[in-house]
């Protein structure tokens, strides 16, 4: 019986924890960390029942309060949003409980606080991958937004400014999306996904939906730091707290790109996002753009989380080329980069994070010599690096491997020789800094101080997954993502 | 054709990371168990690919599907005559250069030992992974271990010297691997549909000429571990390396897994017909003469002992790739023969510019003058790689110059003969006044190199202490001076490659 | 012309957004981008409930207690108003968390003008 309430469960729990948490604070301080830390465990594991069920017997409708469809809030989970939703939930789980040692150390009067805007974020995403009404995605993207905001400011002394101006654009973003929805409205009268798939049909000559589909990518496209509409997140992602920035570099724009995914193929169909308004084309210029700007600019970059945030726009950019090439491979390539990229960056996060913890290190020329000092933290470190330039076998080469080939397939070379030359840049990037790490360096002391265990075993298990993602895709693919592929892609 | 499925491919790749995982967890404790184990491992590993070799000469063929990724995707092993060579060659020279390893590690007192020793033995689990793979995909993955897990040996010093070095390496192997080879693998797989090994090739008839030749184009710049002009620059780079890397990699293993991914992707991927029809095999020809020539001139300008062995394997290292690209069977044949008779003089050439520096300190060409009195062995084996280099009959290189020579005969084209005797004139250019002036001229006396107290002591004998050192050079130089003994063998092994390719 | 009059609510909304767009962009004091976000917001949200607007005197249903609920020409279409509703608890929300930075940027640097922040945290980064 529990099995058909996982929809609500999974998101009901964090948000009446966020609530508890301060109620909980005002008893015990570490308790939060702890109820947080369940919280996001009953997530995880309602997040793998839901994609088991799903996996078993197909779409999942729930209906919020017993209200009809187009009617009520339906959350509609089909292979896509229950594979989203196991990349949020584990990252959540993960970066909460890597969070301990930070929340003690950065802000030790604000904890209770603190994972009640963790379980909040995480409400949000959750929220915005399983829904199925497009008003309620852009109550749920604010609420993950203000929650990023909150939780970035947070950081060092330039982070309320940075946080600042995210806001700004990030509402901006979510406004235009908000205008795009109504003029769904205004067109359709429906504001269910699944409704609008079937009434915008009838539209699809008119120019109020072509703004309407405008409205919508360039809203999302700020949402997801897509070139050009990027300038946010360097600053946002690198001032946060440690603890925060691993959790939205490896959640946010991963999710703000299946919004994406959702917005062009089940809102509009294939159809019109490939052959009535022909945007593929541009989106993919614009990412070569994204992957090329991304990794040029990381070279510029002395701070290790200034890199790795620029890498991410870089990693936008793939995400975005394996849909515009139309192909399925292309796109199987795109959806498995999206868990890829989550881990990857959850990864570097965690292991800058853990060295900014331990020795205050924040640059490049900062950590030098550290493979003395912490050893398993840089050998994790190293793990991530390389596949996040995509050298087999970890995993970050197989979605390159789809990715090449949906290009090649497609016949757009010019995306192939933008993925390869990012991957070149990539590896000139994190060459430098691993060089930094593994260097000698006589004035740091060669004490092994190892982070400590709540930071190893988060970690360990995004090592763990980079190196075993790779040898099951096959399992994943067949089983989840080629269930996602649009209709129409080739 | 009998196709056997045997999970001893998969044993052999993991008997190595097995050993590797003992060894990291050994460590500096216990130093004689650690080498021990290095030995074992390498001793297990051969065994175990000799114990294929009967069946493979039986004609059968052994497979292994390790991982089956998606349905046409797979990490999965097949074991033909070509395979089994490089993998033979590969792991015997392994065993011996473990030895020579502990005698150089330890005479040189080196850091991190460790690492090395579990490094090494990553790299060349990877390299029988390349020798045994059925497609391009299983080849790609484990053609970049090996890039990655002999870095940190390339590495090893630490040095900002030895840091470059390393770098330049990891660019020029990286590199061209991602940009290129992958590009190469990903256009075959998408035009062919497939990227399994084929003895016919799996291309004709499925993608344009130019299509063809461009892809064709991508994988020889793609592999640059065959250290074919342009992309040769990472070898001499990787001479920082200590000697035993130098030795086992960069003259057997890793430029080895290049030419013999050139070989596999010439005859299986695009075959000989096809290859023969657009007339590329001619072009392949030119570059790889071009090579040779190039960089035997280099060669006489180094003074430096290992930069000049390292141009002195880039020109081999084109000789076969020069006889496979004459697309004759003499050619093919000559061409991998040539990869493991390379490898018995290279290595041995490699041991002694090894021993020469633990023993006496000497690295440059110019130092060595008269050293041969101090150690006469090591200058024989040395005298022995360089005529086998040559090509002197009835030494190693002969053998496989021979077939080559006669495979460019086969295909009528005079000018890779012409460019074959330059390179053999050249070739003695650089060898033989080393030679020459190890045993017959005075040592010189000036002792601004460091200025060793056994200036002395010019004629002594000083290879005694040293036996891990000299034992496994001499035995690699008797490998190569009695190749003739052995080269019936290798031949039966390489008329099967031909029969299946022809 | 015609065209314009027609659907002037809509060029309202757009000349309303375009005055908080410039704002947002130009305007270099911390709290005047806030508003002019506020007027992007609010735009958004006339536009909203000017499309619930129905012609020939429909009005809130709550107004006429003896309206005839279903002769839908009656009352004003609700679901936008209600939509807003949220839409206005969002955007509060929102002010709420950027006024709250904003005193924060105000204690940290004495100043809520953009350009003297960042010559402030240059000057920070530089020491």
């Amino acid at each position: 019986m529990i099995r058909h309430q996982l929809p609500a469960i999974i998101i009901v729990a964090p948000f009446i924890m966020a609530i508890l948490t301060n109620l909980i604070g005002l008893w015990s301080r570490s308790a939060c960390y702890y109820a947080a830390l369940f919280t996001a465990g009953v997530s995880l594991f309602s997040s793998i029942g839901i994609l088991d069920t799903v996996i078993s017997t197909g779409k999942i409708s729930y209906r919020l309060g017993g209200w009809e469809p187009p009617w009520g809030i339906e959350y509609l989970v089909d292979h896509l949003n229950a594979y989203m939703l196991v990349i949020v939930t584990l990252i959540a789980f993960l970066s909460i409980l890597y969070s301990y040692r930070f929340a003690e150390k950065d802000m030790p009067a604000r904890i209770p606080q603190f994972y009640s805007l963790m379980l909040l974020l995480l409400t949000g995403l959750i929220g915005m991958t399983i829904t199925g009404d497009a008003f309620n995605l852009y109550v749920l993207i604010e609420i993950t937004s203000i929650a990023c905001y909150a939780l970035i400011a947070k950081g060092d002394d330039k982070s309320p400014l940075a946080s600042f101006n995210y806001l700004i654009i990030g509402t901006a973003g979510a406004c235009l999306y908000l205008i795009g929805v109504g003029y769904l409205y205004i067109l359709t009268g429906s504001l269910n996904m699944a409704d609008l798939t079937n009434l915008l049909p009838k539209v699809y000559h008119t120019k109020a939906l072509l703004a309407a589909f405008f409205f919508f990518i360039v809203g999302i496209a700020i949402k997801m730091a897509f070139f050009p509409l990027h300038g946010w997140l360097p600053n946002a992602y690198n001032h946060s707290p440690d603890s925060v920035s691993a959790f939205m570099a490896g959640t946010v724009t991963k999710v703000c790109a299946y919004v994406l995914i959702r917005v062009m193929f089940t809102i509009f169909q294939p159809q019109y996002s490939l052959s009535i308004v022909p945007i593929l084309p541009l989106l993919g210029w614009l990412s070569v753009g994204a992957m090329l700007y991304g990794c040029i600019l990381a070279l510029a970059q002395r701070e290790l989380k200034n890199i790795f945030s620029y890498l991410i726009i870089a990693e936008v950019g793939y995400i975005v080329v394996g849909i515009s090439t139309a192909t399925k491979i292309g796109f199987t390539g795109s959806v498995l980069h999206i868990l890829n990229d989550a881990i990857m960056m959850a990864c570097l996060f965690f292991t800058a994070g853990a060295i900014a913890y331990k020795t205050g290190a924040k640059t490049i020329d900062d950590v030098k010599g550290i493979h003395k000092k912490m050893p398993l933290t840089t050998a994790g470190f190293t793990v991530g690096a390389v596949s996040v330039v995509g050298v087999p076998p970890t995993c970050g080469f197989f979605s390159k491997w789809y990715l090449l080939l949906g290009t090649i397939h497609s016949g757009e070379y010019h995306y192939t020789a933008g993925l390869l030359l990012s991957s070149l840049l990539c590896a000139i990037v994190l060459y430098r800094v691993l060089q930094s790490m593994y260097s000698q360096n006589n004035e740091i002391s060669t004490k092994n101080d190892e982070a400590p265990a709540t930071m190893l075993f988060p970690i360990y298990v995004t090592v763990f997954a980079i190196l075993i993602i790779g040898f099951i895709s096959g399992n994943i693919i067949s089983t989840v993502i080629d269930k996602t592929i649009p209709i129409g892609f080739r | 054709m009998q196709i056997i499925e045997s999970t001893t491919p998969i044993l052999i790749v993991t008997v190595s990371l097995i050993g590797a995982i003992l060894i990291a967890l050994t460590g500096e404790r216990n130093r004689n168990l650690r080498e021990f184990l290095t030995i074992l491992v390498a001793g297990i590993k051969f065994v175990l690919v000799f114990s294929m070799v009967e069946l493979i000469l039986k004609g059968s063929v052994i497979t292994y599907t390790a991982f089956q990724i998606t349905d046409k995707l797979s990490i999965a092993f097949k074991v033909d005559a070509l395979g089994i060579l490089f993998a033979l060659t590969a792991s015997f020279l392994w065993i011996i250069t473990s030895f020579y390893s502990i005698g150089y590690m330890r005479g040189n007192n080196e850091k991190k030992q460790t690492r090395f020793y579990v490094c090494f033995a990553i790299a060349l689990s990877a390299t029988m992974g390349v020798a045994m793979s059925a497609n391009l995909f299983t080849t790609f993955v484990f053609y970049e271990i090996i890039t990655i897990s002999t870095f940190p040996l390339v590495a090893h010093k630490g040095t900002p010297e030895a840091l470059a070095g390393a770098k330049k390496y990891l660019t020029f192997l990286l590199a061209t691997s991602i940009a290129f080879q992958l590009t190469a693998v990903i256009m075959t797989y998408n035009y062919a549909g497939t990227i399994d090994f084929s003895n016919k090739g799996i291309l004709e008839g499925k993608a344009s000429d130019s299509i063809i030749t461009i892809m064709f184009i991508l994988y020889m710049a793609g592999i640059a571990k065959a250290a074919m002009m342009p992309f040769h620059g990472w070898l001499p780079a990787a001479m920082v390396a200590p000697t035993p890397v130098s030795a086992l990699l960069h003259a057997v293993a890793v430029v080895k897994t290049g030419v013999f991914v050139v070989v596999k992707v010439v005859l299986h991927i695009f075959g000989v017909d096809l290859l023969q029809r657009l007339g590329l095999g001619v072009a392949l020809g030119y570059v790889a003469s071009f090579t040779i020539i190039m960089a035997s001139v280099v060669a006489l300008t180094q003074d430096n002992l290992k930069r000049r062995l390292a141009y002195s394997t880039v020109g081999q290292l084109s000789y076969i790739v020069l006889g496979v690209s004459l697309l004759t069977t003499s050619g093919i044949a000559g061409s991998i023969m040539h990869i493991t008779l390379h490898a018995f003089g290279k290595i041995t050439l490699f041991f002694t510019a090894g021993a020469i520096y633990v023993v006496l300190h000497k690295t440059e060409v110019s130092q060595l003058a008269g050293i041969g009195r101090q150690m006469p062995f090591t200058m024989a084996a040395f005298t022995i790689g360089s005529l086998s280099m040559i090509g002197t009959p009835p030494l190693g290189g002969f053998i496989s110059k021979w077939y080559i020579l006669v495979g460019a005969v086969q295909a009528h084209e005079l000018f890779f003969i012409v460019v074959l005797s330059i390179s053999t004139i050249l070739n003695a250019c650089y060898f033989l006044p080393i030679v020459y002036s190890a045993f017959f001229k005075e040592p010189s006396h000036d002792n601004h190199h460091g200025g060793h107290h056994h200036n002395d002591h010019h004629d002594t004998c000083l290879e005694g202490k040293h036996i891990f050192l000299v034992a496994p050079l001499v035995l690699t130089a008797i490998g190569a001076l009695t190749a003739f003994l052995f080269s019936g063998y290798l031949f039966d092994l390489v008329s099967i490659v031909l029969k299946g390719v022809r | 012309m015609e065209y314009i009059i027609a659907k002037y609510n809509y060029w309202m909304y757009v000349i309303l957004m375009m005055v908080g767009f410039y704002a947002m962009i130009v305007k270099k004091n911390l709290v005047k981008k806030l508003l002019g976000l506020n007027i992007f917001q609010w735009a958004i949200i006339f536009f909203y409930i000017s499309t619930a607007v129905k012609s020939g005197g429909a009005t809130v249903p709550i107004l006429h207690s003896a309206l005839d609920t279903a002769n839908i020409n009656l009352y004003l279409n609700p679901l936008p108003h209600v939509l807003m509703l949220t839409a206005i608890v969002v955007g509060v929300s929102t002010t709420g968390v950027a006024l709250a930075l904003v005193i924060l940027i105000y204690r940290k640097f004495q100043t809520l003008d953009e350009d003297e922040i960042l010559d402030k945290l240059r000057e920070l980064s530089g020491k």
